[in-house]
Parts: structure tokens; C-alpha cells; sequence
């Protein structure tokens, strides 16, 4: 199997004020096509920084980071764009759906952005599978938690992204809707071989991955 | 599905939207207004013009075609007027601003009935006394006043003596020697202007400059045509500035309006801009749903500016239609709908580029 997310000796410094503030100290990390991996880590480890550079939302300091082939230091920041439109598909702790729009809208703004018009094979099957075939004119004011969450999934694979982004996606939910939705990552990776990347702190939620890789002080212990 | 957001976020916050999209009509009206306004004002004041019946006025030389100055013009050039190859008729006509735009008219009342053809009495007669006051129909309604009422007007009690259907000369006519002590123009006796009817229509062009030349130096004479004709507010350089500046001063309350919408709608929607980020929307695509919003908000501020015109329009012509005539502009549609738009857009430009540089991590962890 080929590596689809290749990193080493990934560093990343933030600069407050007048300090350098280290957040990641050299990570090496790889992850094979069709992996469910789980990074888990205590708060100030790194691996939220980790995710954003993955997803391309923020550009390392130094080191090596390929994304499906994609070498993410050589991307400028549009190219970083057009990266999270294709490649990249992110499901966030607080769901991050836009209230305004319904789940269906907030389904389609996602391929609107990537510039996509058609529904990828299988996706209605996929909806029934989230459980939110009979929720998606709802807006998010009217979805639970666990259904927001399902709709976040959704919208992070309309564009069917090489890589599944979880920052803490049962952060935010009780035991039965977390335990519903790392059942629905786990199912999904198993039926289509989506490769996924979950961060959390919680060793349960890693439990369903098929790997766990901890994070200590910005780097892979 | 863009627009589907825009016109979704805007439906969010409607009570803000519609105040914002109201202060945009608002703007809107007043432009349309003032215009109407100004036009109707002006047309009126040409349709009085021509009602009086004159071929021709004489106004002094030194003055614009249209102006309010009062007794410039020696009643000497009355006669010298009259005595001219194809002048019927000559009469002068003393005009003193009284209310606002509303002039009492001092004239000869068997004179202005010659030339005019007659006035049309809707009750009482003409002038008999010299406190007499004719009023017309629109004054009448707007000050609600009857044969024998009093009016008093540049410090003088005057007696309504008739009520004329309107469109002769002006809304109010008194004696033009009464009108000529009030005014301190009867020694020597002066007054604004002269009308002059010729024998035969067709040589009007000849007499006025036949009157050009004798004349020249004091008075000007102009066809009633060509007068009429300039009764429009472009050929009025100061009612132009003015209604510039009023254009220049919609655009930035707009602009303020505007801004501020959009730019609490950036601040409150921070999190929903990194979102859109992290989704892959481009700077461009975060600007664009930005100024797609605010044009949204001007073409609705535009259509309620364009009701509210019509509104504003019936309000003023029912609390002062003899003072007031507002015309509907329908061609200033477009340009206070491009006024709008401008004001709209630069009001979005700095709230716009705020959120398009939002960075997403920072504005995904904002609460």
C-alpha cells in the first residue's frame, strides 16, 4: 500500500509578539491509503496544529509533508485552497456546519466551492448509512449534536476527498451519539477505504481507529 | 448555491437587513425627491409662464433667464415696449416672493386678463380694491381660504377677492401699484418684468430681436418658448451643485449604513468565514459573497427609495400643493438605483476585505 500522507522532521513555530512558540518539533508520520489512523495526544501536544498543516489550513515552518503525492511546501496559499477543496475533507469538533443554510445546503455549498456538480456514486446510500436522508432540509438549529456531526461527515465527503480531516468529532457529544458516529468512521472506512486522520484526546474514540499514534510535546512519541 | 447563502444570510438577520435596506431607501427618496422636486417646481413655473399667455419676456439684461430679484426694470419700458412694430400688448409684471416658493404677482388685472384670454373665476371676481387678493384653486385648498377671507401676506392684510383656477402667471395676484409701495418700487415705479404679446404669433422671432437690439444693454427679450424651455434644472448650475452635493452626501450615509452592516455581519460571522475557508473558499469567493450581500441590500433599498418616493410625493403635494409640486422622475430610476450601488459597493469594499483575509484557523476558533 502507498503512503498517502508522508511527513518528516515536520516542524512548526508560531511567533507571539516577540517569542517563538515551537508546536511541532520534528513529527514523522505515515499513513497509508485506506487507513483509519488516530493521533491522540494531551491539550498543547501538537496535533491540532498537526491537523491544520495537514489540511493545509496552515503552512509548516519545516520538513517534509506530501499529501497524496502533493508536496504542501511548494503550494502557495491559493494552491493550499484548491488542495481543501479536492483532497481534503474536514469534520470538526463543534460541527461547523453554517447556520443559515440547510443540511442539504450546507451539503451542496461544499461541492459549490470545489466547483463541482455532481453527486459522487453512492452518496444517497451514504446518507442513509449517516441517517440524515430525512433530516437534510433541517437547519442545524434543528439537528442534534450527533445528526450536525452526521451532516459534517456528509459535507467532508461530497467532494470525495483522499483524506478524511476529524479534529475531536465526539468532542462534543454524549457517549451513545459518540460511540454512533466513530461507528459510522469506522463502517465508512471499511466499506470504501476512506482514509481517515482522527484526532482526539480520548483513547476509547482511538480505540476504533486501526492505529493510534501518540503526540507529546509536537512530537510522535 | 452562492447566492443561495447570500440571500439566506441576509433572511437570518432580517430585521437588520430591512433597516439597512430602509436607510438605503431613505437615501433613495430623498434623491428622488429633490429631483422631483425640482422638476416640478420648474414645470410648474413654466406652465404658469405660458398660461399668462405673453409671446415674449422682457427681464433685465443683467440677470439670468430665471430669477426671483424684484422690480429691476423701469415701468418707462412698458410704453417703449408697447410702441414696437407687431407688440398687441405690453404689461409689467411685479413679482415678490411671499411663502417659501409661492411670489405674489403685482399686474394690471384688466391687462393680464387681455393677454391671457381671461381667468377662469371659480368664485368671487377680479381685483377692485387695492388690498384685493386673487388666489388660485391650489392655494386656495392649501391655506384654506374663501372670497372675503384675510390673508396676510408681506406684512399686509389683503381681502381674497377671487379664487382662479390655476396656471396664470402665479398662484396669487394683487394690484401691481399696491404691490409696487410695499415693495418701495413705486417712486420711480419699477417691476420685474414685461410681457408682451405680438400681432401675429409667426413674427415672434423677429420682434425679440428687434427688441434685442433696441434694448440691449437693459433689457432682455426672450420668446415664451425659448423661456419655457429652460425651465429644466440643468440649466440651473446652482439647483445642479445642490442636487450634487445631496447625491455626493446619499452616497456616504450609505457608504456609513453600509459599512457598518457588513461590518458587524463580518465580526459576527467570523467562525462562518473560516468555515467557508476551510471548505476552499477562495479570498475572492469570501469577498464576493460579501458584495454580492450588499448589492442585494441596495436593490432592495433601492425598490423600497423608488415606493417610498411615491409616498413621500402624495404627502407633500396634499400639505402644500400651492408651495410644493413634485413631479414623479421615473428616469432618475436608474441613477439613484447606480447612486445606490456605489454607495453599496463601497460601503462593502473594507468589511469585504476584512473577511477575505480572516485567517481561517484564527476565525475557526473564534466564539
Amino acid at each position: 500500500m502507498s503512503n498517502i500522507i508522508r511527513v518528516r522532521g515536520l516542524s512548526k513555530v508560531y511567533h507571539v509578539g516577540d517569542v517563538d512558540v515551537p508546536a511541532l518539533r520534528g513529527v514523522d508520520l505515515q499513513v497509508e491509503r485506506g487507513e483509519f489512523l488516530s493521533v491522540i495526544g494531551p491539550s498543547g501536544s501538537g496535533k491540532s496544529t498537526l491537523f491544520h498543516i495537514l489540511g493545509g489550513l496552515a503552512p509548516p515552518t519545516d520538513g517534509e509533508i506530501f499529501i497524496d503525492g502533493v508536496d504542501l511546501r511548494k503550494l502557495t496559499e491559493s494552491e493550499r485552497t484548491e488542495l481543501r477543496q479536492k483532497k481534503i475533507g474536514f469534520v470538526f469538533q463543534k460541527y461547523n456546519l453554517l447556520p443559515t443554510l440547510t443540511a442539504r445546503d450546507n451539503i451542496a455549498i461544499a461541492q459549490a466551492l470545489s466547483h463541482s456538480s455532481t453527486r459522487p456514486a453512492g452518496f444517497d446510500d451514504m446518507l442513509k448509512l449517516l441517517g440524515i436522508s430525512n433530516r437534510l432540509d433541517h437547519k442545524p438549529r434543528a439537528l442534534s449534536g450527533g445528526e450536525q456531526q452526521r451532516v459534517a461527515i456528509a459535507r467532508a465527503l461530497v467532494n470525495q476527498p483522499a483524506i478524511l480531516l476529524a479534529d475531536e468529532p465526539t468532542g462534543n457529544l454524549d457517549t451513545e451519539n459518540s460511540n454512533a458516529v466513530l461507528g459510522i468512521l469506522r463502517d465508512l472506512n471499511k466499506r470504501t477505504g476512506q482514509t481517515i486522520l482522527m484526532i482526539t484526546h480520548n483513547p476509547e474514540a482511538a480505540a476504533f481507529a486501526d492505529r493510534t499514534v501518540a503526540m507529546r510535546d509536537g512530537r510522535v512519541v | 448555491m452562492i447566492n443561495k447563502l447570500v440571500l439566506e444570510n441576509l433572511k437570518h438577520r432580517w430585521v437588520r437587513t430591512l433597516l439597512s435596506a430602509l436607510v438605503v431607501g431613505v437615501q433613495v427618496m430623498l434623491i428622488l425627491t429633490l429631483v422631483g422636486l425640482s422638476r416640478g417646481l420648474l414645470q410648474t413655473s413654466a406652465d404658469r409662464a405660458k398660461g399668462s399667455g405673453a409671446d415674449i419676456f422682457l427681464k433685465p439684461d443683467t440677470q439670468g433667464t430665471i430669477s426671483f430679484s424684484t422690480g429691476q426694470v423701469s415701468e418707462k419700458f412698458v410704453d417703449f415696449v408697447r410702441k414696437q412694430p407687431h407688440v398687441a400688448q405690453a404689461m409689467g409684471v411685479l413679482s415678490q416672493v411671499a411663502v417659501l416658493t409661492t411670489a405674489v404677482n403685482g399686474v394690471d388685472i384688466d391687462q393680464l386678463s387681455k393677454m391671457s384670454g381671461g381667468l377662469h373665476y371659480l368664485s368671487g371676481g377680479p381685483l377692485k380694491g387695492p388690498d384685493d387678493l386673487i388666489i388660485d384653486d391650489y392655494y386656495q385648498r392649501e391655506n384654506n381660504k374663501q372670497v372675503g377671507s384675510t390673508v396676510k401676506l408681506l406684512n399686509h392684510n389683503w381681502r381674497v377677492c377671487g379664487v382662479v383656477q390655476s396656471g396664470v402667471l402665479g398662484r396669487l395676484i394683487v394690484s401691481l401699484t399696491t404691490l409696487q409701495e410695499l415693495t418701495g418700487n413705486l417712486n420711480p415705479p419699477r417691476v420685474s418684468e414685461i410681457l408682451v404679446k405680438v400681432d401675429k404669433p409667426a413674427l415672434t422671432h423677429q420682434v425679440v430681436e428687434n427688441l434685442n437690439r433696441l434694448l440691449a444693454g437693459n433689457l432682455k427679450a426672450i420668446s415664451t418658448t425659448d423661456f419655457v424651455s429652460q425651465f429644466t434644472v440643468s440649466s440651473i448650475p446652482q439647483l445642479q451643485a445642490f442636487i450634487q452635493v445631496i447625491t455626493v452626501v446619499t452616497v456616504f450615509v450609505e457608504l456609513l449604513v453600509v459599512f457598518l452592516t457588513m461590518y458587524t455581519a463580518v465580526v459576527e460571522r467570523t467562525r462562518e468565514i473560516g468555515i467557508l475557508k476551510a471548505l476552499g473558499a477562495k479570498p475572492f469567493t469570501v469577498l464576493d459573497i460579501l458584495v454580492r450581500e450588499s448589492i442585494v441590500l441596495a436593490i432592495i433599498g433601492c425598490v423600497l427609495g423608488i415606493l417610498l418616493s411615491f409616498g413621500a410625493r402624495a404627502l407633500i403635494m396634499s400639505l402644500a400643493p400651492a408651495s410644493l409640486t413634485v413631479i414623479s422622475v421615473p428616469d432618475w430610476w436608474p441613477k439613484a438605483a447606480a447612486i445606490a450601488l456605489i454607495g453599496a459597493l463601497l460601503g462593502a469594499a473594507y468589511p469585504g476585505m476584512k473577511a477575505a483575509r480572516q485567517d481561517a484557523i484564527e476565525a475557526l476558533s473564534y466564539e
